[in-house]
């Protein structure tokens, strides 16, 4: 009657949890493994799937620069339009400096520049000093890492990648990371898409001087307030351009690609009303001279003035191949990067080179799960394949959360994941080591287990909070792929004392019935009796 | 099957000066190492390039350096082999910061006419994002440090403490000087391996030190190397088993996890014996050397017990008194 009591397995909190535990393993990890097409899958690290890795920066004081070359273009825009005649109008890093011939204007010049902001003005007599304020040039300077991360987003948005990530990283770095970029041409076409300055500037040809530009040097042409550019396919034609555009990119609303009548590829684009104002009363006034487009210093074109040019719209031709006018079309709508960036830190991964790593990471892991599963078994018997169900239970349980958080699977998570796999069942050693301990005391299999586990609970505790404190900083001071180690080592940990201290107490429990009728404790743990 | 069966405690602390001799023995050769032949940052660290090349037959590494020659970017480039001969790395100390002009394409550009290759992986990193990680490195392993230093001073008390973190710092000072002695490149992944060093080993003393703290609250004995001696008898197949599976699976990855990850796996191969000696022949004598005193341990013990009981019994009137 007693022993048909004691033989039917008693259910418990400890295997039901366990119980539900591995389901949730097996039913969040399936995607992943399975590769379904639905549910949450873990993603891998661009170590392992072959990618693009930047870390950029930004060179802000360009940015200023071209803050204060704008503030220098509106200056000549209005004193032109209000016939207000400026003498010598210059500019450096964060100054503007001009004087005015008629003293009458100064105070018409003076109002004028009250409602630019971020300036400070100095006024002597007819001479103008204006200097960016420190306050302006911050946030100028934040402007452009804020802007150009925008830009970079806009053009990997429309490049058509999948999932391209740009991010800020500290003040003024910005982190891109490109998955699945399978060729180098396709890098290349990206690297060049995101480092495009796509500055494009509509400059007046100085044709009085225009004809002497191949003898004259760049100090020469600075001396006339003009710069010296070269045409972009021929380096050796050379424009003689006003140094203060008439209109910059930022009046630019759209850009596209189009055709001309030779059916080449060229880019309409589209200014917004001021500049389709500003455009129009230049080239109202200049019929007959030339117009450069420039873009990122190079001139592209330098049509004639025909007439008065209304609406704001224009093209800018030049031979490009059909993908470089796409490209060249996505940088300019998505706008100019106000200042220069660089390249921090670049990590790229072929496709090959990452497949080869799960490939190599895969057999460490099958090795060295298998060599463990073995060892348990024929060290602890019965004892040890409680605990590789424990072990495997737990491969699940990471996988799993994994899935379900999305986390990313790098190279050095995967050592992470083999690496748990030789200390996860480090819990389950001391359990079975401390049961053997008491067996040996001559405890019967009920209190040896029973106190076996409250006393390895504690042990296992410490040790494991210790390793979690590492992974944890890790985590905080790590970059990139070794945050992946750190992810899954502290899973690992968390999933092993939860599939150790619970799952194989359960698990006990339930036999322990059996283990009791049987009295083998070779069998069961792997000793023999003590005398 | 079982490794060691109890019958009476081992002779530990008996060994213990030949334990420390060994070690400072060591220590000495490690800091010797590192300060004459020094840690070799890699590019992490040190900032610089390093290029992957793989060809489809053995590669013709001096026709390579032959061909970079002829560009400057390329001066002062280190050409070696990577785990197979077929495959080859660029090392240069120098990072390019243009993002349009790639040294990747450079180099495959150079290379042409050395055979059927392919450009697996390019890594820059300029110098101030390699003095970063630096920083960032150090940090990392002071913190940790520090962490576990006020996780042990809780829960144990602060020889336990001290006497962990001097392990510790025995442990990774080992390791690090066998990197040095191996030359292996420091890079992110060796710091990683450095910091699950740090936990890992720490795992093996808190086990003993915790088999140390029940005995001496539980036994009679109060002479401390005896109960350390069988503490540590106690736990030692635990901390031979788990290290013997730990050792097994690194050493799969050392052997086949791939040449990327192999300066990972020797850093952990090393921390993990290192590891393993210190928590049984260092940290534990420590805290004889440091007079840890059993009888004051049990004084304070029943101290707190005491106080413990008196709060209780407070409590109890309180809440009779309230009824």
């Amino acid at each position: 009657m007693q022993s048909q009591e004691s033989m039917r397995m008693k259910l418990n909190y400890r295997t039901v949890i366990f119980a539900i535990a591995i389901v949730f393993g097996l039913f969040f990890s399936a995607p992943s493994l399975l590769q379904l097409k639905d549910g949450k899958k873990i993603t891998l690290g661009l170590d392992l799937q072959g990618g693009l890795h930047l870390l950029l920066g930004v060179k802000t004081e360009e940015a200023t620069k071209s803050r204060v070359k704008s503030i220098a273009a509106s200056i000549k825009h209005y004193t032109e339009r209000e016939d207000i005649l400026v003498d010598a109008l210059t500019f450096d890093e964060s100054s503007i400096s001009f004087s005015l011939l008629d003293p009458d204007d100064v105070k018409r010049v003076k109002n004028y520049l009250k409602d630019t902001i971020g300036i400070s003005i100095d006024v002597n007599g007819e001479s103008f000093l204006l200097e960016l304020t420190p306050e302006e040039v911050v946030r100028t300077q934040k402007q452009a890492v804020d802007q150009a991360i925008e830009t970079i987003r806009n053009r990997l948005d429309q490049f058509g990648l999948a999932e391209p990530e740009v991010a800020r990283q500290g003040d003024d770095k910005i982190l891109v990371q490109l998955a699945g970029i399978k060729t180098q041409e396709d890098e290349q076409r990206a690297r060049e898409l995101i480092s495009r300055a796509a500055k494009l500037e509509l400059m007046a040809v100085d044709e009085d001087r225009a004809a002497r530009v191949q003898n004259m040097s760049y100090a020469d042409a600075a001396a006339y307030g003009d710069i010296i550019l070269d045409d972009v396919k021929n380096p050796a034609i050379k424009y003689l351009v006003r140094e203060i555009p008439i209109l910059d990119g930022g009046m630019l609303t759209d850009a596209s690609m189009g055709f001309d009548q030779n059916n080449r590829p060229l880019i309409n684009f589209k200014l917004n009303a001021e500049g389709a104002e500003i455009f129009g009363d230049f080239t109202g006034k200049n019929v007959g001279k030339r117009l450069a487009v420039v873009l990122d210093g190079k001139v592209y074109s330098a049509p004639n003035i025909n007439e008065r040019i209304g609406g704001g719209s224009g093209q800018i031709s030049g031979s490009y191949t059909v993908e470089e006018a796409k490209d060249l079309a996505i940088a300019l709508r998505s706008g100019a990067l106000l200042a220069p960036i660089y390249v921090m830190e670049k990590r790229s991964v072929g496709p090959s080179l990452g497949a080869d790593s799960i490939k190599a990471s895969m057999i460490a892991l099958i090795g060295g799960f298998g060599l463990v599963v073995l060892f348990m078994m024929f060290y602890y018997r019965a004892a040890g394949v409680v605990a590789n169900i424990a072990l495997v239970a737990n491969l699940f349980i990471i996988l799993a959360v994994m899935s379900l958080f999305g986390a990313t699977l790098t190279l050095p998570g995967m050592a992470g994941i083999v690496l748990t796999v030789g200390m996860a069942v480090d819990a389950n050693v001391i359990i079975s080591e401390r049961i053997r301990e008491l067996l040996h005391e001559g405890k019967s299999v009920h209190k040896a287990i029973e106190e076996g586990y409250s006393n390895a609970i504690r042990a296992i505790l410490d040790a494991n909070i210790t390793t979690l404190i590492a992974a944890v900083v890790l985590y905080a001071y790590g970059t990139g792929a070794i945050k992946g180690f750190a992810v899954t080592i502290s899973i690992g940990i968390l999933a092993s004392m939860l599939t150790a201290i619970l799952g194989t107490h359960g698990i006990y429990q339930l036999l322990e019935a059996r283990i009791q009728k049987s009295k083998n404790n070779l069998f069961w743990f792997g000793i023999r009796e003590s005398k | 099957m079982e490794f060691f069966k109890y019958t009476r405690p081992f002779n530990f602390m008996g060994k213990s000066k030949l334990a420390l001799a060994i070690s400072i023995f060591m220590l000495i050769a490690s800091i010797v190492t590192l300060s004459t032949k020094g840690l070799n940052y890699g590019i992490d660290f040190a900032g610089g390039t390093i290029i992957q090349v793989k060809y489809n037959v053995d590669a013709p590494i001096d026709e390579m350096r032959e061909k970079l020659k002829s560009n400057e970017l390329f001066d002062g480039a280190s050409i070696t082999k990577f785990g197979t001969a077929d495959e080859v790395v660029i090392r240069m100390k120098t990072a390019t910061s243009s993002i349009s002009v790639d040294i990747g394409d450079v180099a495959r550009e150079a290379l042409e006419g050395t055979g059927e290759y392919e450009i697996r992986r390019v890594d820059i990193v300029g110098p101030k994002v390699g003095n970063e990680l630096k920083e960032k490195g150090i940090m990392s392993l002071v913190l940790a440090t520090i962490g576990i230093l006020i996780y042990v001073a809780f829960r144990f008390e602060w020889r336990f403490a001290v006497a962990s973190i001097i392990a510790l710092v025995h442990d990774i000072t080992i390791a690090m000087g066998a990197i040095a002695l191996v030359g292996l490149d420091v890079n992110l992944d060796v710091l990683a391996a450095l910091l699950t060093i740090l936990g890992y080993s720490l795992n093996d003393t808190i086990i003993i030190f915790d088999r140390i703290r029940e005995n001496i609250t539980d036994s009679k004995n109060t002479q401390l190397s005896e109960v350390i001696d069988e503490s540590i008898t106690k736990t030692l197949s635990r901390t031979t088993l788990t290290s013997l599976t730990t050792f097994l699976v690194v050493f799969m990855l050392f052997m086949f996890g791939g040449e990327i990850i192999h300066a990972f796996a020797f850093t952990l191969l090393v921390g993990i014996i290192v590891g393993t000696y210190s928590s049984i022949f260092m940290a534990s004598p420590m805290l004889l050397w440091f007079g840890f005193d059993v009888r004051a341990y049990h004084v304070k013990l029943a101290d707190k017990a005491k106080r413990e009981l008196e709060k209780q019994q407070m409590r109890d009137q309180f809440e009779s008194g309230v009824m």
